[in-house]
Formats: structure tokens, sequence, C-alpha cells
């Protein structure tokens, strides 16, 4: 007579219609009102953003409608399996309130979990309320057939479901819908609460297709920047080991014979600590070229704008450099924007045969849009030995994108964008 | 004359302190971040101040930026900025309201402590201590293309390096080895050939050349 194997016999199955029926009652009684609050406080903090306030408020609204919807997406897993993907994008904790607010808004799962909102106070309310008005109801039935009747129908006609009640037969019949709606909710409630999740997973859930593909370019970037990464060290280590290391080994040698040569041969020694010196000198020079190529020390101090200026000053060619940045990115997202420009430049320098280079960088709509153009031959491309898929690959790790306008003849120009938020 | 000594590494800023007091300086204070050389510079007004570039709390330009506002403060504020690497761009911010008293030099310099105590006095009275390196990069962003740099010997080049460095006529023919009045021969070729104006300031003489360098084209 059980048709759920699952669980042990029909008090389980009872058990299971039960607990169905108070948690979809409890589930719309408890998640009307705070449906209603959110959704109305959401509209209302969107609706200021002209005035201002709502650039404040609404990112603190939309994190409480993320944790209403994650509070469902936990009872879906836990009540009845059905597990509901989220994609929010990350929003810097140092972003400002501008960058935050419209951040949150552009984000397309936040924009589900508004449209669920509206879908959970309608027919979200109904269907989780659907299994106790299934389980509930009946007992009504049996009541009025049992005498209630009498009270409810009082000289005119009680309607019962689609039954009129007027008599003790109607009463009856009344009691018999009351069966077939029991056996109903006994049968359907647990699948109706299914019913209501399912409603939830649809409307809130994250694509598929769409995580799929994020997830295919996120394992595609982290290998190239496991890779960089891995390269960079390796060049570092070797150049640490091959220059300043071998130079303090042979300033250490020369130490130890001047101390020898002190008092037997004093012009020797002071020919020895000559070189020494020089060899300590040179030992900073390879430091600092090598500090310059991990992470330039104008970045460190200054950020983006003023590193670029320090790089094009260093250039032979004239580099107009125009800088619009009302903050500072993250630390990596500088260090990726410098290092792509300065690859840039020198492809610029080096192959163009340009006389005067011009460098923008500006930041809007969460994006920094870097674009270095030149007054060159042209003919530039993406691979062919340029050296720009290297900082395609680079610029990928943080979801940016390079293109090349360089028609033969000139000019070229090269633009480059990141995703990111400054602070 | 009294120091104000602004370097986060105790090393360094214990060498440094040990360094000025032997060649006669008073140390009137040596710090180790950027809060703490405002004050001193304000309170203490030293008659040279020695600031390393970077400096705690931020560990960016701290100790740059503080120079800076101090020279706004008090105008001609002598200051020699050290830092791990040079850039044109800091020279040039230092050099912007052409008031002199400014000096910026690789942290190497301090090895020679002779040459580096010269660059402390010669800015302390006034005159300017510019590293090679940043006068190097200057020259090899002008040469290409610059017909008047192109028309110096490379004897008056030399000499131009070192005269854009800050070093008086006197300096220069010591380390050159040749008399003071080549030195002022050269100085007044390098003048007419550039088209600068012939100044007897050597402070006026200095930031004219390193204005001429770093010009935009």
């Amino acid at each position: 007579m059980n048709t759920d194997t699952k669980s042990g016999g029909a008090g389980g199955r009872t058990r299971e219609v039960v607990l169905a029926a108070v948690r979809g009652f409890v589930l719309a009684l408890a998640m009307l009102p705070v449906a209603v609050l959110v959704f109305t406080l959401a509209v209302v903090s969107i609706a200021t953003i002209p005035i201002g306030i709502g650039i404040v408020t609404t990112p603190y609204v939309l994190g409480g409608v993320r944790d209403f919807a994650d509070v469902r997406r936990r009872l879906a897993a836990e009540w009845c399996g059905v597990r509901i993907p989220s994609a929010y994008r990350p929003i810097p904790p140092d972003a400002n309130p501008w960058a935050r607010c419209f951040g949150m808004l552009r984000d397309p799962q936040v924009r589900r979990d508004l449209r669920w909102l509206l879908v959970d106070m309608t027919a979200g309310y109904l269907t989780a309320l659907l299994p106790a008005v299934l389980l509930l109801y009946p007992f009504e039935g049996f009541a009025v057939a049992a005498g209630l009747w009498r009270v409810l129908a009082d000289g005119q006609t009680y309607w019962y479901g689609f039954v009129p009640v007027t008599d003790q037969p109607t009463a009856l019949g009344a009691g018999a819908t009351a069966a077939v709606l029991l056996v109903a909710a006994y049968r359907l409630a647990p699948r109706l609460l299914l019913v209501h999740f399912r409603l939830t997973r649809a409307v809130l859930g994250a694509d598929q297709g769409e995580l799929a593909e994020r997830v295919r370019v996120l394992t595609e970037t982290r290998r190239d920047a496991v890779d960089t990464s891995a390269a960079e060290l390796r060049r570092i280590e070797r150049d640490l080991h091959d220059g300043a290391q071998a130079r303090l080994v042979a300033m250490g040698m020369d130490l130890g014979t001047i101390e020898l040569l002190l008092d037997k041969d004093p012009e020797q020694a002071k020919r020895l600590i000559t070189q020494a010196r020089r060899n300590s000198v040179e030992a900073l020079e390879e430091l600092r070229d090598l500090v310059r190529g991990i992470h330039p020390p104008v970045l460190a101090e200054r950020g983006l704008g003023d590193a670029v200026r320090a790089l094009a000053l260093r250039l032979p060619l004239p580099v107009d450099v125009d800088v619009e940045l009302t903050g500072r990115a993250e630390a990596p997202v500088e260090s990726a924007g410098y290092f792509a420009v300065s690859e840039v430049l020198t492809n610029a320098v080096k192959h163009s045969g340009a006389d005067r280079i011009w460098v923008d960088l500006h930041h809007a709509d969460d994006m920094l849009r870097i674009t270095v153009t030149d007054n060159g031959r042209g003919g530039a491309a993406i691979g062919a030995g340029s050296g720009l898929a290297g900082v395609e690959r680079r610029l990928g790790t943080f979801d940016g994108v390079l293109a090349v306008s360089s028609p033969e003849g000139g000019p070229t120009m090269v633009t480059m964008e990141i995703p990111c938020a400054l602070s | 004359m009294r120091v104000v000594l602004a370097e986060d590494l105790f090393l360094l800023r214990d060498g440094l302190v040990r360094m000025l007091e032997a060649y006669g300086f008073e140390i009137a204070a040596a710090v180790e971040s950027g809060p703490e050389l405002a004050r001193a510079l304000t309170e203490l007004e030293p008659d040279v101040a020695v600031v390393d570039v970077r400096l705690p709390p931020t560990h960016t330009d701290e100790g740059l930026q503080c120079a800076l506002r101090a020279r706004q403060d008090r105008p001609g504020l002598p200051v020699l900025v050290l830092s791990q690497h040079v850039e044109q761009l800091y020279a040039r911010e230092l050099l912007a309201d052409g008031s002199g008293g400014v000096g910026y030099l690789l942290k190497d310099r301090v090895f020679d402590a002779e040459q580096f105590v010269d660059a402390v006095r010669r800015v302390a009275a006034g005159g300017t201590a510019m590293d090679p390196q940043v006068i190097q990069q200057l020259l090899s962003r002008q040469a290409a293309g610059d017909r008047p740099l192109a028309q110096l010997t490379p004897r008056e080049l030399e000499v131009m390096e070192l005269m854009a460095q800050g070093r008086s006529n006197a300096a220069i023919a010591g380390q050159l080895v040749v008399t003071e009045r080549a030195i002022a021969k050269h100085t007044s070729n390098i003048f007419a050939k550039l088209g600068l104006e012939v100044s007897d300031d050597d402070n006026r003489r200095v930031l004219a050349v390193l204005a001429y360098l770093d010009r935009e084209r």
C-alpha cells in the first residue's frame, strides 16, 4: 500500500506528510512577511539611489535579500534535497559604496533574487501553504459530517469546498469529499513541498550553462596563472643565484683575503677593498632591477597611475600619459595592469617605429580601461611573437581582455579592460 | 649643523647617525615614521632633513610626501631624500618649486661617506644633489633627437652631468683633474650651446640645466 520505499511503513509516511504540512505552513507564515518587507525595502532603497541615500542603503538591503534567499537555499537542501546553485559576483571588501551598490545591482544573481521575491510572495506562498491546507481541511469536513453542519449551515447553505451542505446527507457528502482530500494529502503533501522548492530553484537558481562556462574559463585562467607564477619564481631564483648571491660570496671571499693581507700587503688589500665595494654596489643594482621586475617600487608607493608615469619617463620616446583613476585597485590587479602596459609599451618602442605614444588609463563602470596608442607602422597582432598573447593570458586571470587594432600603416591601438573596483 | 633624520630600518638609521656625527653634524632627531618626521620638521626647525622615501605606517612614499609638505609650509627647507630606487617622477616633484635646497640620492651613495656628507652640506646650503642615475636617465631620454645636446663635446657632456648633479665648479675640476678655469669655460660653452641664460648663482645654474633636461619634447 505504501508507495514510498524510503520511509519505513505507514507510520513513517504519516510523519512525512505531517512534517511536510508543518514545514510548508511555517514557511508560508514566517516567510511571507519577511519577503514583503525586504522587497519593499529593496524597491524603496533602489528608488532613492538618484538622491544618494540609496547608494549607501542598497548594498545592505540587497545583502539582506541574499541572506533571506540563502536561508531558503539551505532549507531546500535540508528538507527536500533540492540544491539551488548560487553565483554571486564577488565584491571587494574595501570597495566604496558607489562601486558596491552598482556592482551588486549589475549582478544577474541579485536580479534573480529580486525577481524571486515577487514569485515567492505569490506562487511560492500558495505552494508552501497547500500541503497544510490539504491536510487540515479534511478534518473540518469530518467535523461537518459529524454534526458541525447544524451550526454552520444554520438555515442557509454552507459550502464545504464545492459541496453545498444543507442537511445530514449533504454533510456526509462533505465528509466523503474530505476523505478523498485526506487521501490526496497523504499522497501529495511531501511532493507539493518539493514543488515549492523546485519553483524556487527555477526562479532563484543560477543557470547551469552559465556556471559551466564560468568554471571552464576559471580552470583555464587558473592554470595560466599557476604556470606564469611558477615561471616567474624560477626566473627570480635563477637571477638571485647567479647575481646578488654570487656577488655576496665574492665579497665574503675578498673580505677574508683582505684580513690576511692587511698587514703583509696593504696596497693589495686596498685594491681588494675597492673591488669588494664595487661588488656590493653591483649586487644592489641587480637586486634593484630584480625588485622592479617583481613589483615596481613606484607601484607600491603610488599606485598604477604614477607607476605608469614613471615607466613612461624611462622610455626613450615621448609618451603622453593620461590618468583618470579616483582610487587604487587591488594590488594584484594593479600589478597585472602595470606589467601589461609595460609589455605593450616595450613592444611599441621595439617594433612599431613610432615616435610618439599615448597611454590612457581610466576607470568607469567597474572597469579599468587602458589604451596604448602609437603612431607607428601598424601590423601588430596577438601572437606573431609580439608578446601580446602573454599579456592576454595574464589579464585573463582577472577576467581582463585585450584587443588590438593595428591596420597596416598604423596607427596601433591596444585596449585592455580589467573588471575591478577602486578603493 | 642640526639634522633631522628619518629612516625606518634600524641598522641604516644607526649607521647614518654615527656617520653624520663623525663629520660634526648634530642629530636633532632620528625618527622612524612619517608622523614623527612631520612633527620633528615643524617643531625642531632643523638646518637639513635626511629622509627615506618609504616610511611607516603606510610604507608608501610617506617620507617624500612629508618632505614636500614641510617645504610647502617652509619654502626652501633643505631636504635630502634617500631611496632604494630613483625615479624621475619623484625628482621632478622635488624640484618643482624651483627653490633649491633639494637632494635626491640612492641609498647606495652612503657607501662613499665623503661624497655623501658633501651632498648633505650642499643641500643644507641651499644647493642641489641629484643622483647620477637621475641625470643619466634624463640624458638618455633627451639624447635621442635633441640637437643642442648633440652639439656638446664628450668633455662638455661630462661636465654637464656633474653640474646637473649639483657639483660646484671647484668640485667638478677636482674630480676631472683640471683647473677651475677650464671648467668655467666648459660651462659657459654648455650654456651657449643649449641657449640657456648664464647665471653667476651656482644653484640657479643647476636648476636651469635640470629644467632643460627634464623639459617635455
